[in-house]
């Protein structure tokens, strides 16, 4: 395939009668890493939300792969979200009933795989994210930077195509926070996932291949503001 | 950096040494994006020397200029001494060149906001430059790199929070 691989073009969302999205677009290449940049407020999570179909635009289009996803019933985005799409959040993302291994395997479950087969495929995760040693503790015994490696982990199990993650350092120091960005990337360009990484950290960002701003519900490349 | 009193510190490291060696284990742990030139190690040299901070510990002749061999002395240590207890002054930028720009930019009815657009996207490929060389390098160069990453960051900082006040630094300059 030549084109991107997801397209977000001309995205506006308004909540209620605040505007989130004024116009905001953003194309991404297979097993690209771009940095969604800008202030708190600035649409940069609404944008991440409607290019991942959870939130639907008032207007503009997403497609991906091809596929318009406002044209799609919510079942077949269900579907799309759960195969070819990861997701790594700030925090609260894991079950707190399962164990690490669990959660990593949980994906798989849904993808139809069986307990024990869904569990053998999970574990590699865990080594490749440096916590092969927590498979059977649950969140609540875990530090957050180790959380986040499980919910690392857990959005590259499927093998998705492309990675979102929201401010997935937010909530830890800046050691933890490298680490994880460090083992994300690592595993996400070896699995040759885009990555939508939504941050208002620079730090962060810079792990990233580009970086597009948010501002007032828009975008902006910088690359190409010069 | 003073290069005087880290040639000196090595010195006081590795005990007499040529200029040439020193030259080298400098390059090796500290210059990284730059290298000695032999000219400044030399003139460096000379001057410790003219201070009593070193000595010349021997000399050999050879094809070229002949090869003195350095030892420091106890003024020397002393001076790393009082060097290293020194803390280094903050360097607060008051006057720097982007604000200069940024003024002269409104006062000329340029675009300031596009210049910021401009000088962040320099500062984030800097910056991603430095992330990919840290990931790669050992430890000496994660933490040269994350001096620069995190100067890199607050210079950054600043220009996002310039951006949001354009309008009024506007108006108050006139412009």
């Amino acid at each position: 395939m030549t084109g991107p691989l997801l397209h977000a073009e001309n995205l506006h969302k308004t909540y209620r009668s605040t505007p989130a999205l004024e116009g905001a677009g953003l194309a991404i290449s297979a097993g690209e890493i771009v940095a969604v940049m800008g202030p708190s407020g600035s649409g940069k999570s609404t944008l991440l939300q409607c290019m991942a179909g959870i939130v639907r635009p008032d207007s503009g289009t997403v497609t991906y792969d091809g596929r318009v996803l406002s044209e799609l019933g919510d079942a077949e985005r269900s579907r799309l979200r759960r195969a070819d799409f990861g997701f790594v959040f700030q925090f609260g993302q894991l079950v707190p009933e399962l164990t690490c291994v669990e959660n990593v395997a949980l994906p798989l479950r849904l993808a139809g795989r069986r307990r024990r087969d869904a569990e053998q495929a999970a574990l590699p995760w865990l080594e490749r994210l440096e916590i092969a040693g927590l498979a059977g503790k649950r969140p609540g015994e875990i530090s957050g930077g180790e959380g986040q490696r499980v919910a690392v982990a857990r959005a590259l199990a499927c093998s998705p195509r492309v990675v979102f993650a929201d401010e997935p350092t937010g909530a830890l120091d800046s050691l933890n926070g490298e680490r994880v960005m460090e083992l994300l990337t690592a595993a996400a360009r070896q699995s040759r996932a885009a990555v939508v990484l939504v941050t208002h950290e620079a730090r962060v960002a810079a792990y990233a291949d580009r970086e597009i701003v948010v501002r007032d519900g828009r975008t902006r490349d910088l690359e190409s503001s010069r | 950096m003073t290069i005087g009193q880290t040639l000196l510190g090595l010195l006081e490291e590795a005990g007499p040494r040529h200029g040439y060696d020193l030259k080298r284990a400098f390059d090796e742990r500290f210059g990284h994006d730059r290298p000695l030139h032999y000219g400044q190690v030399y003139s460096t040299m000379s001057r410790l020397l003219k201070n009593g901070l070193v000595e010349v510990d021997g000399v050999e002749p050879g094809d070229g200029p002949e090869r003195k061999r350095y030892a420091i002395t106890e003024a020397g240590v002393t001076d790393v001494a009082s060097w290293l207890a020194q803390p280094e002054r903050p360097e607060p930028y008051l006057q720097s060149t982007l604000y200069t720009k940024i003024v002269l930019a409104l006062l000329t009815g340029r675009d300031a906001a596009g210049l910021l657009d401009v000088q962040r996207g320099e500062h984030l490929r800097l910056m991603r430059e430095l992330t990919r060389r840290k990931t790669e390098g050992d430890l000496a160069d994660q933490l040269i790199c994350d001096h620069a990453l995190f100067h890199l960051e607050a210079d950054l900082r600043w220009l996002e929070l310039t951006a949001a006040r354009l309008g009024r630094l506007a108006a108050e300059v006139g412009a």
